[in-house]
C-alpha cells in the first residue's frame, strides 16, 4: 500500500516539484506566516523525485494562487507545477511559465538604478532565459543577480 | 530608413545597417560640422539640454551640433538650479521639457534614466550617458572615427585598454566592435578587467577576444589602440593605483612596435593614461575623436528629427 506522509487535500493547491531547498521562498511569495491562515498548510522539503533528485512540495488547502504569485514561484523554481484540488480531485494541472516580460515581481539589484529612486515607475525585467531564470532589467539594462533576494 | 521620433538610448536598440546610415549621415554633416558650408535644417526646432552630471564634450558638442543646424537649445547644466533639488521627479522633469522642446538630451548619475525618460517623452530623447550605465553617441562616435581614418571597421585588430570594469564606453564599444566584425582584446588588470556578462555578450555576438593584462605583446598586431581612462577613485589604496596606471601608461616608447597606421583614440578626459609625447605622433587620434561627436550628433538630431538636409 502507497503510504502518505501527507495526507491529501479536499480544496487547495499543491504546488509540487519546487527547486529542493525553496519550500521555504515559496510560503515567503505565498505571504504565509503563523498569524495569517486558517486552513493546514504542508511542507515537505526534500523529497525524492522521479524527474530531479529531490524536490520540496507545499500544499495550501482553501486557496487557489492568482498568476501574479505563480509568476513570482517560477521565477525561484521553474520547474514548480501546480495542481488545483476541488473536492479531492485535481481540477487543473499546469507547470509555471514565465511570460517574456516580468513586471513588477522583482526590485532591480542595482541600488543606482533609476527604478530605484522613488520615480513612478514599475521595475521591468526581460527574462532572457527561464531555467534557471535570466533577468534584465529593463532600465538599466543589468543581469539581476539575487532574484529571491530582490522579490517584491 | 526612418528614425523619426527614435529614442537614442542604447546602442543595442541600433541594427547594424541603422549604424551604417547614421555614420554614413554623419560623413555628410562634415562640412557643416567644420563651418564650410551652412544650414538652418533645424531652424525653428528646439533642443532640450538636460545635463544632471559633470560634462565638457558632450554638452558643448550637442549644443555646437544644434547650433550649426540652426536650432535653438534650452538647457539644464546643474541640479541645484532646477526643481530638483525641491524633490522633483525625473518623470515630471521630463514631462516639463518634452513641452518645452522638440527633442531631449539628458546626462544623468542613475542607470536606467534616459529609458525611464523614454518612456514619459513622446518627443524624442537621446541618451548622453546615465550614471555607469550606456553612452551610446559615444560610441556612434567611436565607430565613426575608426571608419574615417581606417576606411573600414570589419577585421581590425582593436585593443580596448584600462579601466574595462566600470568604464561604460568600454562595454558598448565593445558589444559594437563586434557587430562590425573587429577583432578584440582587452588588456586591463585582472581587477579592472571587462565584465563577464559583457565578455558573454561579445561571445554571443560571434567574437573571441583575448583577455590580458599585457599590453607589449599586442601592441604590434593593433590597428586600433583604444584607451580608458583609470579611475582612482576606485582604488581604495593610492599606492595600488599608481603601479596600475604606471603600467598601462601609452607613451612614444610602447609605440615603437606599432604598425605606421595605428591610430590611438581615447574617450577624453585624459589624466596621465597617454603621455603629451604621443599628441605629435600620427597615431594621435583623440581630438579629432573629439571633434567627430559633432558630425555625428548633427546626424542623430536631424534624423530624430526626420529632417533631411
Amino acid at each position: 500500500m502507497k503510504e502518505f506522509k501527507v495526507t491529501p487535500i479536499r480544496n487547495g493547491t499543491v504546488i509540487d516539484h519546487i527547486d529542493c531547498g525553496q519550500a521555504l521562498n515559496v510560503l515567503r511569495i505565498l505571504g504565509i506566516n503563523e498569524h495569517n491562515v486558517d486552513s493546514t498548510v504542508s511542507v515537505l522539503m526534500h523529497v525524492a523525485s522521479q524527474k530531479t533528485a529531490w524536490k520540496d512540495v507545499v500544499k495550501v488547502e482553501d486557496r487557489e494562487l492568482d498568476k501574479q504569485t505563480v509568476d513570482k514561484i517560477a521565477l525561484i523554481s521553474p520547474k514548480a507545477t501546480i495542481d488545483i484540488i476541488r473536492d479531492f480531485n485535481v481540477a487543473e494541472k499546469y507547470k509555471v511559465l514565465l511570460s517574456d516580460r516580468v513586471v513588477e515581481l522583482v526590485r532591480c539589484g542595482n541600488p543606482n538604478c533609476i527604478t530605484n529612486k522613488s520615480e513612478p515607475v514599475r521595475p521591468e525585467f526581460d527574462v532572457e532565459a527561464r531555467d534557471p531564470p535570466l533577468l534584465r532589467c529593463v532600465y538599466c539594462d543589468r543581469v539581476l543577480e539575487e532574484i529571491t533576494e530582490n522579490l517584491i | 530608413m526612418n528614425f523619426k521620433d527614435m529614442d537614442v538610448v542604447s546602442i543595442r536598440d541600433f541594427s547594424r545597417a541603422q549604424i551604417e546610415e547614421i555614420l554614413e549621415r554623419a560623413r555628410s554633416m562634415l562640412p557643416y560640422a567644420k563651418g564650410e558650408k551652412v544650414t538652418r535644417a533645424l531652424e525653428g526646432k528646439v533642443l532640450g539640454n538636460l545635463f544632471f552630471e559633470p560634462s565638457t564634450r558632450t554638452r558643448l558638442s550637442f549644443e555646437s551640433a544644434a547650433n550649426r543646424l540652426g536650432a535653438k537649445v534650452i538647457d539644464v547644466s546643474q541640479t541645484s538650479s532646477t526643481s530638483i533639488i525641491k524633490g522633483e521627479t525625473l518623470a515630471d522633469t521630463i514631462r516639463m521639457v518634452e513641452a518645452y522642446s522638440d527633442a531631449i538630451v539628458l546626462r544623468h548619475p542613475h542607470e536606467g534614466a534616459a529609458r525611464l525618460a523614454a518612456h514619459f517623452s513622446a518627443k524624442p530623447v537621446i541618451n548622453a550617458g546615465d550614471g555607469a550605465g550606456s553612452h551610446p553617441t559615444q560610441t556612434l562616435l567611436d565607430l565613426f572615427t575608426i571608419q574615417e581614418e581606417l576606411g573600414s571597421i570589419e577585421g581590425m585588430n582593436v585593443i580596448i585598454l584600462g579601466d574595462l570594469k566600470y568604464g561604460r564606453t568600454a562595454h558598448s564599444l565593445a558589444e559594437a566592435l563586434t557587430v562590425f566584425g573587429a577583432k578584440l582584446t582587452f588588456v586591463a588588470p585582472e581587477t579592472l578587467q571587462m565584465p563577464k556578462d559583457t565578455v558573454e555578450q561579445v561571445r554571443r555576438l560571434g567574437g573571441d577576444p583575448v583577455i590580458t593584462d599585457d599590453i607589449e605583446g599586442e601592441i604590434s598586431s593593433a590597428d586600433v589602440l583604444y584607451i580608458t581612462r583609470i579611475q582612482q577613485e576606485r582604488f581604495p589604496d593610492p599606492a595600488e593605483y599608481q603601479k596600475v596606471a604606471g603600467a598601462y601608461r601609452v607613451d612614444k616608447a610602447m609605440l615603437r612596435e606599432a604598425k605606421k597606421d595605428l591610430i590611438v583614440m581615447h574617450p577624453l578626459p585624459r589624466i596621465d593614461e597617454i603621455s603629451p609625447e604621443v599628441d605629435e605622433t600620427q597615431h594621435a587620434k583623440y581630438f579629432k575623436q573629439a571633434f567627430n561627436g559633432i558630425p555625428v550628433r548633427m546626424a542623430l538630431l536631424t534624423s530624430v528629427l526626420g529632417v533631411d538636409i
